[in-house]
């Protein structure tokens, strides 16, 4: 389309004090956010995309003079899934991040001095809490929330925690709680921070940052993120050059493992890449509320729910069960199941289909 | 199957199910029956279909799909959930016709079942004449890319509700234009009609 959209993001600044679900209060915070599109007279035409573990509120268009849009531009704007013409989009960054809403890496008022481990740990319901601010500031009352994989469990608690809010939850390549085998895989990634040399008991502002240890949780994410097919075809066994009989990096594989994990450590904070995968891990409604049905028997939204055949990390199998429930409570609900040989990266990556499906659902 | 037949198919169907009711169509393909279901009779809709072009297809008439495959049964429903259960021109390309028909009894207080009859007189002389495995505008395929791996007659249904205690409501027989409800003598139904449509319901599973 030639002309390229800039955004910039805002910053809300919230004075009252939230209680968290640990027990512990902030009393102060801020939250990060973007937004596309424009809301229209009745306030009714918002929707709030909630980003996955690493991204952040710059979901789409560009910042001035970046040379790459936001995570989800394939999906928000004119004639998009999330159609500008037609919707108002709000993409906020999460509590406990670190891309300007308050995390580990914020200025703790009391100490002067960045928070590190004395942040007090979040959770999922904790960010939509947060959201909710920013929605009651912007004055919306009805809103539509989509999301995929962490981004999803928030769109689903969204529905669970303000069921007089949420006309329709999107929710994509996600699931009600962990299982058990992301639950290791993240705590491999926090093994790998916590014993970095430089790690200081989070205290590394001032110093070196842990940089290998959260490369190397980066690596391991990004193994979860893709599956053996999608590995298969981007890299097979295929070597850099030749065997370098020693340890280095030789295999296509490794080399893109290495490269995500340097690139990752210039643009995430390592306390937030602890304090995010833990809110995932903890994030249980089917817990919470003694049974999913239980969770979202107020809700009063419609729901569409998409899966990746190849994803292992949040399965089709786990979204089912989610539908399974909706159906029990004789909710609105569609659930497509992708074809797609991207594992879980297919939600960031097949955007056609996606595209599709959400436009029909949104009634485009 | 031409549009002509198949609009006497919804038609019949849609007289078949009441007002405002709570309707689930399995097998429900892209959406169309559903769709007329909606707009005439404002019924409560859901269908389950396994083909993906289909579900999307389903998804911009604006109704509640689920992809889904009918021959792994219907778990995530609960007993008697819905008014009526649709499994049109389904049937007979079942893998498990039996565990279907039993889970659609469970789900629903009644179901409505069509298929392509098998022992109409057209097809019965193709096989006669022909010695070949019948084709017609019911039933388009080859024998070896036929979906249809469970092909019936209106004799054979009867039997096998018969035999189950599966009440049979009501029966439509369609020919190439006409619909004749009601209580023909079976055997003159199942010579000279194509399609048959029942309403069946079943006390206790």
């Amino acid at each position: 389309m030639g002309n390229t959209k800039i955004v910039e993001t805002k910053i809300l600044k919230i004075n009252e004090p939230i209680k968290l679900q640990c027990g512990k209060t902030l009393e102060e915070y801020e939250i990060a956010y973007e937004t596309y599109g424009k809301l229209n007279e009745d306030k009714s035409n918002a929707i709030l995309v909630l980003h996955a573990l690493t991204g952040d509120a710059h979901a789409a268009y560009y910042h001035k003079n970046a040379t790459k849009p936001g995570w989800w531009d394939d999906m928000i704007g004119e004639n998009k899934a999330f159609d500008t013409n037609k919707f108002f989009i709000i993409s906020s960054n999460v509590l406990g991040g670190c891309k300007g809403t308050t995390g580990p890496s914020s200025i703790n008022k009391e100490t002067k001095k960045p928070w590190a481990l004395d942040f007090p740990v979040i959770t999922i319901e904790d960010m939509v809490n947060v959201q909710k601010k920013l929605i009651d500031y912007l004055g919306i009352k009805k809103i539509i929330v989509a999301g995929g994989s962490m981004g999803g469990m928030q769109a689903l608690e969204w529905s669970i925690a303000y069921p007089e809010y949420v006309k329709s939850t999107i929710l994509i390549a996600t699931s009600a709680r962990l299982n058990a085998q992301a639950i290791a895989f993240n705590a491999v990634a926090r093994n790998a921070i916590l014993k970095d040399a430089n790690f200081n008991n989070g205290n590394y502002y001032d110093s070196k940052h842990p940089e290998n240890g959260l490369a190397i949780a980066r690596m391991v994410g990004h193994i979860t993120y893709l599956c053996q097919e999608a590995m298969y075809k981007k890299f097979g066994r295929e070597f850099k050059e030749k065997p370098s009989f020693d340890f280095g990096v030789d295999f296509q594989v490794e080399s893109y493992l290495e490269h995500q994990g340097k690139i990752f450590v210039d643009r995430f904070d390592a306390n937030s890449y602890l304090y995010i995968t833990k809110a995932l891990d903890y994030y249980d409604p089917i817990k919470t509320h003694g049974s999913l049905e239980n969770a979202l028997k107020e809700s009063k939204s419609n729901f569409l729910i998409i899966s990746f055949s190849t994803d292992w990390l949040f399965t089709t199998e786990q979204s089912k069960q989610i539908v399974r429930t909706l159906i029990k409570l004789n909710k609105n609900v569609s659930f497509v199941e992708l074809e797609s040989k991207c594992g879980h990266d297919a939600f960031l990556l097949e955007f056609e289909k996606q595209t599709k499906i959400i436009k029909s659902f949104l009634g485009v | 199957m031409t549009t002509k037949e198949f609009n006497l198919n919804y038609k019949t169907v849609c007289n078949l199910i009441p007002s405002n009711t709570r309707v689930l169509d399995l097998g429900c393909g892209d959406g169309k029956l559903l769709k007329i279901l909606k707009n005439e009779k404002n019924i409560e809709s859901l269908g389950i279909e396994i083909n993906q072009d289909y579900v999307l297809e389903a998804l911009q008439k604006g109704l509640n799909i689920v992809q889904g495959d009918l021959d792994k049964g219907l778990e995530e429903f609960q007993d008697k959930s819905f008014d009526y259960a649709i499994l049109n021109q389904t049937l007979q390309s079942t893998k498990n016709p039996e565990f279907v028909l039993y889970e659609m009894l469970r789900v629903a207080n009644k179901c409505i079942v069509s298929f392509p009859n098998f022992a109409y007189w057209k097809v019965r002389f193709y096989l006669f004449f022909k010695g070949k495995m019948p084709k017609s505008k019911a039933l388009p395929y080859e024998w070896y890319d036929t979906p249809n791996v469970h092909l019936l007659t209106i004799n054979d249904f009867f039997e096998f509700c018969k035999k189950r205690n599966i009440n049979i409501e009501k029966s439509v027989y369609l020919t190439k234009r006409k619909s004749r409800s009601g209580f023909l003598i079976k055997n003159i139904a199942n010579f000279f009609s194509e399609e048959a449509i029942f309403v069946i319901s079943k006390n206790e599973i």
